[in-house]
């Protein structure tokens, strides 16, 4: 009410003051214009010329000769693709699914006024302000079986003792997902413990008066509480399971083999290095495709409670 | 929820030391990866060979960390990262400065000069936030040509710019948005114009979201991978690439240890931030996922 009032009276003012009030009227859209260009070219052109490159032999340079849905239908035949995109499946279904367990009992046990709170907090998130990349190198490190863990727990007297799933080609997948619960499991953590934060006590207290133990107040009143948190955060893990591409390189190479490949390292091989532009183009248009299907569900439901709230 | 914990009859209190054991040993599990990557980088390379993981360091030595930071090989050159670390300093401070200011003027046209279709214009550039880069790469790669900027520190900083301003301008949109507007239109009310009031009626309260944008960008553009190996040459790369890079070198005999000191160096900068401002770092991370 308020501010259409004041909106109305500063177009009236400005209106009297043309040609500067109109400049005044046009600023705001003048200081977006950049971005607004910006995003136009380098997000939605850009999408639009992957497509179109997609569609096109291109191999060691972009050309223009189109054959149509041609490399989509390779990539359903290639091999290493349908290995990619097997592992993403993988990868992504279990990093996401540890990754809430995790990040959601933590947060429950640190909810119960623990002393020294910051401090485990800070220490369970740290690894998400690290690169992927730094991540890779020091699991490589630890999950090397002569010298690492492997040989470490040997050394203690397992003899037997075997740890050698990076080298592993049926197992080395299962590397990626250690690596990065460790890194990203902090912050579901984090995620739920801002949301535990935000129930209002007085339901849990009408809840221990009915005599309900701690644990049936947690599964039954609190969870239901945060299913928002638990939507975001399988939407911005998956999101980060889908552009996994660092940790790849820096810790399996991709390796043993192919067998770790992800559609985001498959595309850059792809692109970049093996000279096959277009078959690179049609797999980055369909993690694309894979993306807008996790996000669209999302930014409907953000957009309708901003509404709403 | 306390009121059951304070009464303590031995149950609770055993149940309450097996939660700080929980609670610590997991946190040892996150801890132990950088620990060993720490004492790692300061055992001589017989040691780590003859001893374990977790032993302690008999001859601790800087030697490793020197060789990383000066000689160690990175592909071709054996100049160590020193030079590529700076190399990502020099592309994160100008991107992360522009793509704050920019990122500060559109949240503020966006929320405090709405028009027509201005809420459309910020779904719009949102979308930026959530593609996946591959999709960008290769006419990313061809436009950096033509504009003469292939391989170069300047293209980098520009394509962090480009795809860092979504990211900025959500977070000052949704801060802004928090801003009582009722200042504002009394300043519009006196005949200040755009700037004028930004300076002196939203800037000064601004002081927490900057933080927040700044943390955000410079994290996300040192721990960048993908631009950086892309798109830059041998005397431009950033210092994840120089560590990749150093690491898959494979020529004479594997010297972890100056391995894991590379990457301590190239973990140094975010890590530093991190424990300096944890607060605004997570509010970074959570901003947009969960209200308030």
């Amino acid at each position: 009410m308020s501010t259409s009032l004041s909106r109305g009276r500063t177009a009236r003012a400005s209106a009297q003051r043309s040609p500067l009030g109109l400049l005044t009227d046009w600023i705001p859209r003048l200081v977006l214009a950049p971005s607004i260009a910006v995003s136009l070219f380098f997000v939605y052109g850009f999408m639009i010329w992957t497509f179109v490159l997609s569609l096109t032999n291109s191999r060691m340079l972009p050309s223009y000769d189109f054959v149509g849905f041609a490399q989509y239908a390779q990539l359903m035949v290639n091999d290493r693709w349908w290995v990619a995109a097997t592992n993403l499946m993988v990868f992504g279904g279990l990093f996401v699914a540890i990754c809430l367990a995790l990040g959601a009992g933590l947060a429950i046990l640190l909810d119960q006024r623990i002393r020294q709170e910051g401090s485990l907090r800070t220490i369970y998130l740290y690894p998400m302000a690290l690169s992927f990349i730094v991540t890779g190198v020091v699991w490589k490190w630890l999950l090397n079986p002569s010298l690492g863990l492997q040989a470490m727990v040997r050394g203690w007297g397992f003899e037997n003792f075997t740890f050698d799933w990076l080298v592993n080609p049926d197992m080395a997948v299962y590397t990626l997902v250690i690596a990065a619960v460790w890194q990203a499991s902090g912050f579901v953590m984090a995620l739920f413990l801002a949301g535990l934060r935000g129930i209002d006590d007085s339901i849990i207290k009408a809840a221990q008066l009915d005599g309900a133990s701690l644990p049936r107040i947690y599964a039954r009143v609190v969870m239901p509480c945060l299913r928002p948190v638990v939507f975001s955060a399988v939407m911005i893990l998956s999101h980060i399971a889908i552009k996994s591409f660092d940790l790849v390189v820096a810790l399996t190479g991709g390796g043993p083999g192919y067998s770790t490949d992800l559609p985001a390292t498959f595309m850059y091989t792809h692109a970049f290095t093996r000279a096959q532009i277009g078959l690179g183009s049609a797999s980055a248009m369909l993690m694309l495709g894979g993306v807008l299907a996790i996000l669209i569900p999302y930014l409907y439901s953000e957009l309708r409670s901003r509404r709403h709230g | 929820m306390d009121n059951v914990i304070r009464r303590r009859t031995p149950g609770a209190r055993l149940a309450r030391a097996v939660l700080y054991a929980v609670l610590i040993v997991m946190g040892l599990v996150y801890l132990l990866p950088l620990l060993i990557m720490l004492l790692t980088s300061i055992k001589p390379l017989d040691e780590i060979g003859a001893g374990t993981l977790l032993a302690l360091p008999e001859n601790p030595t800087l030697a490793p960390w020197i060789t990383a930071w000066g000689e160690a090989c990175t592909g071709m050159r054996c100049e160590g990262v020193g030079g590529y670390f700076w190399n990502s300093f020099a592309i994160v401070i100008p991107a992360v400065a522009i793509s704050t200011v920019v990122g500060a003027l559109n949240g503020y046209a966006l929320t405090k000069w709405r028009f027509r279709g201005s809420e459309l214009v910020f779904a719009l550039m949102l979308f930026g936030c959530f593609i996946p880069f591959q999709v960008v790469l290769l006419p990313m790669a061809q436009t950096l040509g033509w504009l003469g900027l292939s391989s170069s520190r300047a293209g980098l900083v520009l394509v962090h710019v480009v795809f860092g301003i979504a990211f900025t301008t959500l977070f000052f949109r949704n801060f802004y948005v928090a801003v009582p507007s009722e200042l504002v239109s009394a300043a519009k009310l006196d005949g200040a114009g755009f700037f004028r009031i930004f300076w002196r009626i939203l800037l000064p309260v601004s002081a927490p979201i900057i933080v927040v944008s700044v943390i955000w960008q410079f994290t996300q553009i040192w721990n960048d991978f993908l631009f950086g190996v892309a798109f830059s040459a041998h005397d431009t790369q950033p210092v994840t690439v120089a560590l990749n890079n150093l690491v898959n070198t494979s020529t004479g005999v594997k010297e972890y240890n100056v391995n894991m000191a590379a990457a301590m160096i190239a973990a140094l900068p975010t890590l530093v931030v991190y424990v300096l401002a944890g607060k605004y770092f997570v509010r970074g991370l959570t901003a947009g996922s969960v209200k308030g």
